[in-house]
């Protein structure tokens, strides 16, 4: 079987090329297995991202035939009719073969707040234990909470793929993920993000993004329900100036 | 030693089904926007007198005319289904604890589409 996989080493070429490799067939590879493979018997020179080969770590995201995957979990038994062409995520710059630069989305990440805030004062002592939080609580988010980072979304994403300052899928999502927490009181400076120009209203709904996701985050409905919750915001604060806003 | 980055050809919306079925979503914008303004002429004809009027229905029943009117009623009916499929995703009702299912908000949508069709098709034709 063949796998045609993309090619750049800056230090030796100024534009990519596609390098085809020959790796035997076999029922139980996924095309991870096959790049091991490659990189193990035919070329070292080869780079690549991996890691848990579980789909837990979102580390091995690639395109293949065109369309992002985690590269541990596709089948060659998939693609066995013609060959296999691998590159690496679309919308990211390139460093190096298989090997995105994915410093733009780690910035997003830190941007948008992932992680539990509360308001002054607001902070529990250690020693009342934990915030408790309902099943319902929790349902609220969960599913939004199961976000590994892969980064599977941008690449089905073609707005980001045209303006990279848009915050995209994941990050909102994640956003989301946060303020749906009953823990959680940090909506308002999220807020500054999510709802501006390079946030949710850059979204124009392919819906690519929950299409592609290994962890059914469905990271387009987070945007398209933050639009309305920023919609309503909107509304409040235009028609109850005086009221405040939750 | 910089990173390479990938040029977005002009054709990317060809490159995938669901791309192109987006885009064809967005067309359809044009033209529900532009039978709305079609509509507003037509209302302000009819306000000009019974003359104004019959010329515009003299027009509207050219082929041309009817040909551009069912293009419109199919990009128009596209647009339609095509966000009324996707709003289950974006409205999130709750009763209780219990979600209600995406099928329900759905249909219920499209059973008052089908309700508020059938009430001005009354009034239109029973008239």
């Amino acid at each position: 079987m063949q796998l045609e996989i993309f090619r750049y080493r800056p230090d030796r070429e100024s534009e990519p090329t596609f390098q085809t490799y020959e790796v035997p067939f076999r029922e139980d590879w996924v095309v991870l297995d096959a790049i091991n493979y490659i990189k193990e018997q035919i070329d070292g020179t080869l780079s690549y991202r991996w890691s848990c080969r579980m789909g837990v770590c979102g580390s091995c995201g690639m395109m293949v035939n065109g369309v992002p995957k985690l590269t541990c979990a596709v089948f060659l038994r998939d693609y066995h009719e013609g060959k296999i062409r691998v590159e690496p995520l679309s919308g990211f710059p390139v460093e190096r073969d298989l090997v995105s630069v994915i410093d733009d989305f780690i910035n997003k990440l830190k941007d948008i707040k992932a992680w539990i805030m509360r308001e002054e004062g607001q902070e529990q002592p250690v020693e009342e234990g934990e915030y408790l939080q309902t099943p319902a609580e929790l349902a609220r988010y969960k599913q939004y909470s199961m976000c590994i980072n892969c980064m599977l979304c941008y690449a089905a994403c073609p707005v980001y793929a045209q303006d990279s300052t848009f915050i995209g899928p994941a990050a909102i999502a994640l956003g989301q993920r946060y303020n749906m927490d009953s823990r959680d009181q940090g909506r308002d400076q999220r807020q500054e993000i999510i709802a501006s120009h390079e946030g949710i209203w850059e979204c124009t709904f392919v819906g690519e993004c929950t299409t592609v996701c290994p962890q059914d985050v469905d990271p387009a409905a987070a945007i398209q329900r933050a639009k309305v919750s920023s919609t309503i915001d909107w509304f409040r604060e235009v028609l109850v100036p005086w009221g405040k806003r939750k | 030693m910089s990173p390479y980055h990938r040029p977005v050809p002009k054709t990317w919306w060809l490159k995938r089904r669901a791309y192109f079925l987006f885009m064809i979503r967005e067309l359809t914008s044009v033209f529900a926007a532009a039978y709305c303004a079609f509509l507003l002429v037509f209302i302000y004809k009819l306000g000009e007198g019974a003359q104004a009027y019959a010329s515009m229905i003299d027009l509207m029943q050219s082929p041309s005319s009817i040909v551009l009117h069912c293009v419109t009623l199919t990009f128009v009916l596209y647009h339609t289904i095509t966000w009324f499929n996707l709003t289950p995703k974006i409205m999130v009702l709750r009763v209780g604890e219990e979600r209600v299912p995406p099928l329900v908000i759905a249909g219920t949508i499209y059973a008052g589409w089908i309700v508020l069709s059938l009430a001005i098709a009354w009034i239109v034709l029973g008239s």
